[in-house]
């Protein structure tokens, strides 16, 4: 259904490919991968470099390459095995996760691990090791992952996993695409009965309300909450804390399909400012009218509201969106996001989705993943000359102060100095990428600094 | 996508297999538990294929790699991919190339190329399986042409034509046999986001291979004689036929 971010506007010559956030903007040349086979065969010749891309749903340049060539490998979606015993499921990385789950959930199977999105391919989520809603108790995406293949540029093919390659199964799991191209992997699928999700929502009000909630559902397997990033005094930081389970009684597990709503253009940028989204939070608080919500709803407006709004990233106009998501380790945890959460209301940048959860203590496999135990937090901003990225500067430090860091996948903005802070370990990652590989992100963050 | 016992074809014989539009139909097919035997150039490819249609739920893939411009052996692959399967209730021809429109103006062996694999070879195929099919009475021959066959156009007529002179054979094997019970499918795509077509302009704004394979099972399963897809074809193809030759002469199509 869904695509990758291949520009429709009419403007003078946009990129043939843009990430989410639709900042930057590069012009690369597309390599359409369809075949296992076809790299590094396609590549023979290529100048200014190459990166393998699946759907573009990163938000900044993680998944970009001014000038050079992007390997799209969303034709290489095939599927290769799966042994219902196990729920291991063998792929073409270019598959999606809307894919897998076409294929899995009507066996009964469902994804280990799940971003906000399905419309990401499975090498994707390897690269830059997802995170989902369980990760207190399921770790990253990387953990589900029993091995795949990566080919370099040289022609070299390796079968990595924790016994096998181990260094290099720990470098390309987060590791942006930048080792090699993932051409299959292995996914390690879960049973479940029934598509439905037994669903609670709770208003909170204030970071302690969260913290108490969190403790109180550390059973139920999926936490997320939404907070409200605009107001201030007594509704600071109010938000609504969501818990869901895979439903235990056997239920559907055939699809009714929805009709899609399509955001077929841009929304000028004057609409969003800080009146129209505290009218969208307001709005969205109140949906939830009662305090306390119990339902039973389908996987996919539990786990992918948003997906029925096929690109809603317009929303911001042209311009395109700022994405900052930081994990501040418990110690730090509850004062960082206070004071970020200040500092944000403080600037009167509006933000339409402010998310809150969570990280739990299991290890990520990847050499240089994102998640670590403690708070993560994850905010849109639309970008205002002058405004947004001095803000962005500021939230990145504060990051760093407490302990932070920031994720790759969603960042346009973080400095080389503050990259080589939150990921010490990157001068030991460079050695594993391949020499045809890069990003416009890695060419930024790695300068001096 | 739940079978639907009925309608559903069991025994399915696809001739260019690892074509894009191919490969989206046949796994439509697959998780729908058909048998397919599938024929392509490319071993690797093919095997690839195979086994992602097994994996969705297939009852039984088989493969043959083969050169469909030999002709020769035409009969010899049909009877044999039609043994392993046990019988046929669908044919699907969809293998064909573009061909370098520009290279086919001066070279004469080019252009020959690419009448002979779009069409000197579907009729060779044509004529062996429609007769299998008349014998029993009963089967369908679904067939890939295209738009661009329903009139020249400068930018692409040795395709065009190879398409043109395929629908008309079409037209007259269904004239012939549908009487007799076996069912002849004309499909015509309009430009499709494939691999025939990557790196053409603006190939990013071309139908979805996955919707179009959905029409095509769909219009097999309801026994269609011909297929506009994505069906918004059918009223432009109709206008362009339309077009008056002295004004079309004119036109940059």
């Amino acid at each position: 259904m869904a695509d990758p971010i291949v520009t429709e506007e009419a403007t003078s010559n946009p990129p043939a490919f843009q990430s989410w956030g639709r900042y930057p903007k590069h012009n690369a040349t597309i390599v359409p991968l369809n075949w296992q086979s076809d790299f590094p065969r396609v590549a023979e010749g290529l100048h200014n470099g190459a990166l393998p891309v699946g759907m573009g749903r990163s938000y900044g340049d993680v998944c970009l390459l001014e000038g050079g060539n992007l390997l799209l490998t969303t034709g290489m979606n095939r599927l290769i095995d799966f042994n219902p015993e196990t729920g291991v499921l063998t792929a073409e990385s270019g598959i999606t996760l809307a894919q897998i789950l076409d294929f899995a959930v009507p066996r009964g199977f469902f994804l280990p691990v799940t971003p906000g999105t399905k419309y990401v391919t499975l090498g994707g989520a390897i690269a830059n090791d997802i995170h989902g809603k369980n990760h207190e108790v399921a770790g990253s995406f990387g953990c589900h992952v029993p091995c795949f293949e990566l080919v370099r540029s040289d022609g070299t093919r390796r079968l990595c996993s924790a016994t096998e390659n181990p260094d290099w199964f720990a470098a390309t799991i987060g590791g942006m695409g930048l080792t090699g191209l993932i051409t299959w992997a292995q996914l390690r699928l879960k049973p479940i009965v029934s598509r439905l999700i037994d669903y609670e929502g709770i208003q909170f009000h204030g970071i302690d309300e969260f913290l108490e909630l969190k403790q109180k559902y550390q059973h139920v397997e999926y936490t997320v909450s939404w907070v409200d990033c605009v107001s201030t005094g007594k509704n600071f930081a109010r938000g609504v804390f969501m818990a869901g389970d895979h439903s235990k009684t056997p239920g559907p597990l055939t699809q009714t399909p929805e009709p899609k709503l399509a955001l077929p253009f841009d929304l000028p940028g004057f609409l969003l400012n800080s009146t129209t989204v505290s009218m969208f939070n307001t709005v969205f608080f109140h949906k939830q009218m009662k305090p306390h919500v119990k339902t039973l709803q389908d996987y996919e407006p539990f786990f992918y509201p948003l997906d029925k709004v096929l690109h809603w990233n317009r929303g911001y106009g042209k311009n395109g969106l700022l994405q900052f998501q930081y994990a501040i380790p418990w110690e730090h945890a509850k004062e960082g996001t206070i004071a970020i959460l200040h500092e944000i209301a403080k600037s009167g940048l509006a933000s339409f989705l402010a998310v809150l959860k969570a990280f739990g203590d299991i290890p990520s496999l990847g050499m240089m993943s994102f998640p670590q135990a403690g708070i993560m937090f994850a905010l849109d901003f639309p970008i205002k000359a002058g405004i947004s990225f001095p803000l962005m500067e500021r939230l990145g430090d504060m990051t760093r102060d407490f302990g932070g860091r920031l994720y790759p996948a969603k960042d346009a903005a973080m400095t080389a100095s503050q990259f080589q802070t939150f990921y010490p370990q990157w001068q030991n990652f460079a050695r594993y990428r391949d020499p045809m590989l890069t990003s416009s992100f890695w060419e930024r963050v790695t300068q001096n600094a | 996508m739940s079978p639907t016992p009925n309608s559903t074809p069991k025994k399915i014989l696809v001739l260019g297999a690892t074509s894009g539009i191919a490969e989206a139909t046949c796994r439509i097919w697959a998780s729908q538990g058909a048998s397919l035997f599938l024929v392509g150039r490319n071993a690797e490819k093919l095997a690839a294929v195979a086994q992602d249609l097994k994996t969705r739920g297939a009852t039984y893939v088989e493969t043959a790699v083969a050169d469909l411009d030999d002709t020769e052996k035409h009969p010899e692959l049909l009877a044999h991919a039609i043994n392993s399967l046990t019988g046929m209730d669908v044919a699907y021809l969809a293998h064909g190339i573009l061909g370098d429109q520009a290279e086919a103006e001066r070279d004469f062996n080019t252009a020959a190329q690419i009448l002979h694999t779009n069409f000197v070879a579907p009729v060779s195929l044509l004529t062996w399986l429609a007769n299998y099919c008349v014998q029993r009475q009963l089967g369908t021959l679904a067939v890939i042409s295209s738009v661009a066959g329903d009139r020249g156009r400068k930018s692409n007529y040795v395709y065009g034509s190879s398409k043109a002179g395929l629908s008309a054979f079409l037209g007259g094997l269904r004239n012939r046999i549908d009487r007799e019970g076996v069912t002849v499918l004309s499909i015509k795509p309009g430009p499709t986001r494939t691999a025939m077509t990557a790196g053409m302009p603006k190939s990013e704004k071309f139908a979805d291979p996955n919707a179009v394979a959905e029409s095509i099972v769909k219009a097999i399963a309801a026994k269609k004689d011909s297929l506009y897809v994505p069906f918004q074809w059918q009223p432009i193809m109709f206008i362009i036929r339309n077009i008056p030759e002295r004004v079309f002469k004119k036109l940059n199509l």
